[in-house]
């Protein structure tokens, strides 16, 4: 069995680290390539980069910064945002990247998940789904959090698993820059409906924020952004932490 | 020289990134002129078993990589194409293990099996100076080499697989040595100065 992992998020725009509240407010937070070495070095397990710009031109940018990361960490990671076509992914997984995660383009085209599942295999694609509850309704959000699908948000978790995806990185808006905690209700509710690992992100908060979503939801991943980018928490005092009550972590 | 296979079923970068980082002399090759000339070979590999293979044929690189007698190191499906076939895509691999692979039990486990796993060394090997028993890797799979004679290192998740192997000058390692901080760079250093 695999150890339970702590993954720092970095949302990009520039080449720069920024990080907002309810996907809104942005704050910069630095170099991404020094905060991914940063990272590293701390003893993460894993990266995630969202690219918040995204647009045509950015792209090449970020091929770039996803080489440049690569050079310098020997950790998987993971990059997204406004990843549209199997070329897309291609020329991630070729620039160093370990998986990609695919948001609003799924939702646009389901499909994406299977070709690109055969083209690259599952463990490469990941599928990140923003979930908001409205009135008495959990959907799916994309285009980095404006648009409401409408899409049950559950449902959508279990299609993206049969059609594919080798892992859900689940992102509750509600929770997201609260430091309210993880949504852990959802989240133990597609873990067990699921076989694939289950990344929670949006809520973290505190150390017992992330020991709650390990023991009540039983997910295979934590992620977190702002509580590590400002040093409000240090991977090392989580993971001691998580492991003295006896969680499997990897110190 | 250190020849890492380029077959389009490899995250090449990744491995040839920790290569640069231990300073070694290594070529990413596709032909078998190249790989003829190296001392060592690394064979890299994620993605699908059958679509591996069939870049394996087209590249003319079967026959050669089956007889090879300098030491050769596949990685994670690097290492699953050591053996006789792959169950997935049902196909016919190298042939140099004995066996094929199976797939984890997504009723039973997490699959892929994705993240830090401990391996337990059962045989001294080259492979692991330096390496603490119980080291932890990272793992992305959902295909694995049962265990076989030519196990060194074990891991576990849900069943127990192979986790490294080596036959003669054979080597594989399930995890990503490219991927596992510095013990996996460890395991490459001691690929290319041991084995």
């Amino acid at each position: 069995m695999p150890s339970k992992r702590i993954i720092p998020c970095l949302d990009v725009k520039d080449g720069r680290v920024v990080k907002g509240t309810n996907f809104i407010n942005l704050r910069e937070a630095g170099s991404a390539v020094e905060l991914a070495r940063r990272y590293y070095k701390e003893g993460a397990d894993e990266l995630v980069f969202l690219d918040i710009t995204a647009t045509l031109e950015k792209r090449k940018a970020l091929l770039q910064l996803v080489e440049e990361v690569a050079k310098v960490i020997r950790i998987p990671f993971t990059v997204g945002g406004g990843i549209s076509d199997t070329e897309d992914i291609d020329l991630l997984l070729k620039a160093g990247a370990d998986k990609v995660s695919l948001n609003t383009a799924i939702v646009n085209n389901p499909y994406l998940i299977s070709d690109s599942a055969k083209a690259f295999g599952s463990q490469a694609i990941v599928a990140a789904i923003d979930v908001k509850t409205t009135g008495i309704k959990t959907e799916v959000f994309i285009k980095g959090g404006r648009e409401n699908t409408g899409i049950d948000a559950f449902e959508w978790c279990l299609k993206t698993v049969e059609l594919g995806a080798g892992e859900l990185l689940i992102t509750s808006m509600d929770k997201d820059g609260t430091k309210d905690g993880y949504d852990l209700e959802f989240l133990r509710k597609v873990k067990s409906s699921v076989s694939v690992p289950i990344i929670a992100s949006g809520g973290a908060g505190t150390l017992r924020h992330f020991l709650d979503a390990f023991q009540t939801s039983n997910v295979d991943a934590c992620l977190a952004a702002s509580l590590f980018h400002f040093k409000e928490m240090k991977i090392s005092d989580l993971k001691n932490y998580l492991k003295e009550n006896n969680v499997d972590v990897r110190i | 020289m250190i020849a890492v296979i380029n077959y389009g079923a490899g995250n090449t970068a990744s491995v040839a990134n920790a290569l640069e980082e231990l300073k070694a002399d290594f070529k990413i090759v596709k032909t078998e002129d190249q790989i003829c000339r190296a001392d060592k070979i690394i064979l890299p590999g994620v993605g699908h078993a059958a679509a591996a293979m069939k870049n394996l044929h087209i590249l003319n690189l079967f026959n050669l990589l089956r007889i090879l007698k300098r030491p050769l190191l596949g990685i994670c499906l690097g290492m699953q194409l050591l053996c006789e076939n792959s169950s997935e895509g049902d196909v016919a691999c190298l042939g140099v293990l004995p066996g094929g692979t199976n797939e984890f039990d997504s009723k039973k486990n997490t699959v892929p099996h994705m993240g830090w796993t401990k391996i337990n060394i059962l045989q001294n090997s080259d492979l692991f100076d330096g390496i603490a028993n119980n080291e932890s890797f990272y793992f992305a799979h959902s295909f694995y080499v049962p265990l076989n004679k030519f196990t060194i290192a074990d891991a576990q998740h849900g069943v127990k697989f192979s986790a490294a192997v080596v036959k003669n000058n054979f080597y594989g390692v399930q995890f990503h040595p490219e991927k596992s901080g510095t013990a996996g760079l460890q395991i490459l250093n001691n690929f290319i100065e041991k084995c």
